[in-house]
């Protein structure tokens, strides 16, 4: 339960799906779980650096968004992140975008 | 899709008006295999008929009848499953191994879906079973091509099954399968008045591996069928194993601000760091707890993703994916780029 809003449990992403049979799923335990997050972190910025945004792991239990200015947002998931992103910066963030997918090819350094 | 598997199985059984839903629902519940079945019927109008036509009415069967499902009567759907629940677990119903809602025929399925899904109370106790999406013979083409809804409805459906084809010629049902496949391209497809059709096959979970053609391809257009704002099916063909991590920022992006014209994806991946596969499923922004499958369905280790797209160009997405890295040089985007200026990626209006 969250301590602030006494919400039960959060709504379940597909990218933290819960472990249990016949899943697949990253959340398998404390560790592979902080795993999974950091590298999300790492390469999420790798994304959102193109719009001058930064992300954080905060205490392993929602991420934070950040401008160069100081603007943050909480996030919980993946699929709130994009959403917050593109409220920050005030235009959308589209995976389609020509200019942006030129700029990413020109890095070509997603993968660490 | 979903994958807990102590929950109750929700069929969705969708599909235009008069493209015999109702008919096929009856043809279920005659059959003993399915007598463990709770209905759910959803009506557009005020004065429901269906469910004196399935000739059963019991406590087992729900009639909502205030409005079409989609749009009005979402929190009402939830209530009436909730209710059906509690009965069931009280003893005051028998307990229903399966659930079988028919949306009305103006009804997109997703609403439907996405409140299964997502409900704090239902997501613990049901889980969408299949799609299943009726499509008449005789009127299915043109409805395909004036209804969105319709198209949606197909699109998005894990079975299809035609109706009618006692009622049309041969060429006509070619043209409506035809029609059908280019937007959904892998479910299978049953003829309702075949008589070799064994029931059990439409009412059962979705499970089949997805089957593509090989490499990048794009579906074959009918002539006559290029319009400005298109529905398209593109499938490919990913060589390396998949970065999970960075699919899943990839795909969420892509569903975040597309996701209303990203009408379906599925998937079989081969995900970097384990030896089986993982299924995909999502239906717009929605997208199913993924699945890990016990084994390949045969020897060909590739992933291989699935996109019903409306109004998105398969280039892009394709162009998207290996600027991520997802597409290894072996599956260049100028390769989809190519098959599109022949045009195959524009469909339906």
């Amino acid at each position: 339960m969250c301590a602030l809003c006494g919400v039960l449990g959060g709504a379940e992403h597909w990218t933290d799906a819960h472990d249990r049979p016949g899943a697949f799923t990253r959340n398998t335990g404390p560790i592979e779980r902080r795993r999974e997050r950091a590298r999300r972190v790492i390469l999420a910025n790798r994304i959102l650096r193109h719009f001058g945004l930064s992300l954080g792991d905060w205490q392993g239990s929602t991420f934070i968004l950040s401008t160069p200015t100081g603007k943050t947002e909480l996030v919980d998931n993946l699929a709130h992140l994009w959403g917050a992103a593109e409220r920050l910066v005030g235009r959308p963030i589209d995976p389609l975008d020509q200019d942006f997918l030129d700029r990413l090819d020109m890095r070509l350094d997603l993968h660490p | 899709m979903s994958t807990n598997l102590d929950s109750i199985p929700v069929f969705l059984l969708t599909g235009f008006l008069g493209s015999g839903k109702t008919t096929l629902l009856a043809r279920l519940l005659k059959n003993s295999a399915f007598h463990d079945s709770a209905v759910l019927i959803n009506e557009f109008g005020e004065v429901g008929l269906d469910h004196h036509l399935l000739g059963r009415i019991d406590d087992t069967m729900v009639l909502l009848s205030s409005g079409c499902l989609c749009c009005t009567i979402r929190g009402e759907l939830a209530f009436a499953i909730r209710e059906l629940y509690s009965k069931r677990e009280r003893g005051l119903i028998p307990r229903f191994r399966r659930l079988i809602v028919e949306t009305s025929g103006l009804a997109d399925p997703l609403p439907a879906i996405a409140t299964i899904a997502a409900d704090k109370v239902l997501k613990h106790h049901f889980r969408i079973g299949a799609v299943i999406a009726t499509i008449d013979a005789v009127n299915g083409r043109k409805t395909l091509l004036q209804q969105p809804e319709s198209l949606k409805q197909a699109a998005i459906a894990d079975r299809l099954v035609l109706t009618k084809t006692d009622l049309c010629d041969q060429r006509t049902v070619m043209d409506v399968i035809d029609a059908v496949r280019i937007i959904n391209p892998d479910s299978p497809l049953y003829d309702a008045c075949d008589d070799r059709l064994d029931l059990a096959d439409v009412l059962v979970e979705q499970s089949t591996p997805i089957q593509l053609p090989s490499g990048i391809s794009c579906a074959e257009v009918p002539p006559g069928m290029l319009h400005g704002r298109s529905t398209s099916s593109f499938s490919l063909l990913i060589d390396r194993p998949v970065d999970w991590t960075l699919f899943g920022l990839w795909l969420t992006m892509l569903l975040n601000r597309h996701g209303e014209n990203i009408l379906r994806v599925k998937g079989l991946l081969n995900v970097e760091g384990t030896d089986r596969p993982v299924a995909l499923h999502g239906v717009q922004q929605l997208v199913y707890p993924p699945t890990h499958l016990s084994m390949w369905p045969d020897d060909d280790r590739r992933s291989r993703l699935i996109f019903i797209l409306r109004g998105v160009a398969s280039t892009s997405i394709s162009r998207s994916l290996h600027a991520f890295g997802l597409l290894d040089d072996g599956n260049p985007p100028g390769n989809a780029r190519q098959r599109m200026a022949s045009g195959q990626d524009i469909l339906f209006s």
